[in-house]
């Protein structure tokens, strides 16, 4: 690992001052947990770090708003997993970090942070002598046709076949949250779902935002759609790994049919990925296994399967027919 | 956890994976635990930390913990243990200690080499209840 320059700003403004100003070698950092992991690997090289953990003031989430619930950048994922209010209201939220990392990596780990987690490719991380697009632009992927067992069935291409790994992004598309973000010529918002890019012939590209922005907070839109929703994860291991696949699931029903459905996948795609074809094929009928599985067929529609991950679709329709009819039994279906 | 182990000689906190992922470095920050090797040393400055040094009382007498898994004889190699028992006082305090499968879950982020995990959770589980009775 090689030395930096180390800086703590006392405002945002300051933070987004320093990264526009700093060169291309600088990072932010906020809890550590990714890009100090990278950093001992060798991936992440930065000359300058910003430390963002002293913001207080974006340390704070209120998930009282009758409108909308706000969750600081830097608030901690397990400060925001324990929330009471959190856990009855929107329980696919609070699984969603609950079923994230260990308790030490939530105690350090920030909301803003994780929507930025990098992918767990092993080739990605592995280094060389592996070929990697996302690491090393026109190095080839070693994952196409390699040990492609964890990567992802959605959103590939030819470039890129590497999962986005949160659980936290995964909920927040479901519910239509959005991100403000600081840059040097001000704020703006964007939509969680719009924040991830596909690799397409740029996996070296994960985000829409630009070297110099932060952001603030997280935004989600209050719905009673949130007490019947749920965040399903499938592990190799019970507890601490990273999905397989899971689903977040919400649904409202009304004498019986599905009037509003949501649906998102993780551990199967290069972005968090909303499934909206599986939410049309749920409306105006009943939910039964029969309608939950045709809903996580039309999610996994146009999967395409490597060489060891076939597996996922299988499992990645049965993960969303499940949370379906979790979330259903927890809107009283 | 470099600066503790090499600069300050505590060595408690063990450098296992070094990427966060087997919890043999668990110190606690400001009471909260976290591991120790995805932690930039200045990003303690001003702040309580304490390694599993600094758990025994003055006397050198054991914390409770420390007993629990002498008893239990929750260890085998114990390369893992001090990590091990940093979370688990942080799992009680949390109060996410209250049944074997809770146990489970919120000590995940410590991995045992040697499969020492049923007298792990049979040790928090008792310092749990010692707890709860007070």
């Amino acid at each position: 690992m090689r030395g930096f320059v180390y800086s703590q700003p006392e405002t945002p403004s300051d933070a987004v001052h320093a990264l526009a100003t700093g060169g291309a070698d600088i990072r932010l950092i906020a809890g550590g947990t990714t890009l100090y992991d990278l950093m001992k690997l060798n991936l992440e090289r930065p000359a300058r770090v910003v430390d963002v953990s002293g913001l207080r003031e974006l340390a704070l989430f209120d998930t009282s708003g009758e409108r909308e619930l706000i969750f600081g950048a830097l608030a901690r994922m397990s400060d925001v997993a324990a929330d009471a209010r959190l856990l009855r209201d929107y329980p696919a939220l609070a699984e969603s970090l609950q079923k994230a990392a260990s308790q030490q990596l939530r105690n350090m780990a920030t909301l803003g942070g994780n929507l930025l987690q990098r992918t767990r490719c092993a080739y990605f991380r592995g280094g060389e002598p592996f070929g990697c697009n996302k690491r090393t632009p026109g190095s080839g992927c070693s994952a196409i046709g390699g040990l492609d067992r964890g990567h992802a069935v959605l959103g590939v291409s030819d470039a890129c076949i590497a999962v986005y790994p949160g659980d936290w992004a995964v909920a927040l598309v479901a519910f239509d949250a959005e991100i403000d973000v600081l840059g040097p010529h001000g704020q703006r918002t964007i939509a969680v779902e719009s924040l991830h890019r596909e690799p397409g012939s740029t996996p070296e590209k994960e985000t829409v935002l630009s070297p110099s922005e932060l952001i603030l907070r997280i935004r989600v839109p209050a719905t009673p759609l949130g007490r019947s929703s749920t965040y399903h994860k499938i592990r190799d291991r019970e507890s601490y790994a990273f999905a397989l696949t899971s689903a977040t699931a919400a649904v409202r029903l009304e004498e019986g049919l599905v009037r509003e459905a949501r649906v998102a996948l993780g551990g199967v795609a290069t972005r968090p990925w909303r499934a909206r074809s599986a939410e049309r094929v749920l409306l105006g009928k009943p939910l039964t296994e029969e309608t939950a599985q045709a809903a996580g067929a039309a999610a996994f529609a146009a999967a395409v399967a490597g060489r060891y991950n076939g597996f996922k679709i299988e499992l990645g329709i049965r993960t969303v027919a499940d949370a379906l009819l979790i979330a259903g039994a927890r809107a009283g279906a | 956890m470099d600066l503790l182990r090499e600069q300050l000689g505590l060595t408690g906190a063990k450098k296992g994976c070094d990427h966060g992922q087997c919890g043999a470095c668990t110190i606690h920050l400001d009471g909260r635990r976290v591991v120790s090797c995805l932690m930039l040393a200045l990003q303690a400055s001003g702040r309580t930390v304490t390694t599993i040094e600094g758990l025994t009382g003055r006397a050198g007498a054991l914390h409770p913990m420390q007993q629990a898994f002498i008893d239990h004889d929750a260890l085998q190699c114990g390369y893992c243990t001090s990590g091990q028992i940093m979370a688990a006082v942080a799992c009680v305090r949390e109060g996410y200690a209250s049944t074997a499968p809770q146990i489970r879950e919120y000590m995940s982020g410590n991995i045992c080499r040697c499969g020492a995990y049923p007298s792990i959770v049979a040790a928090i589980q008792d310092v749990a209840t010692l707890v709860g009775e007070r």
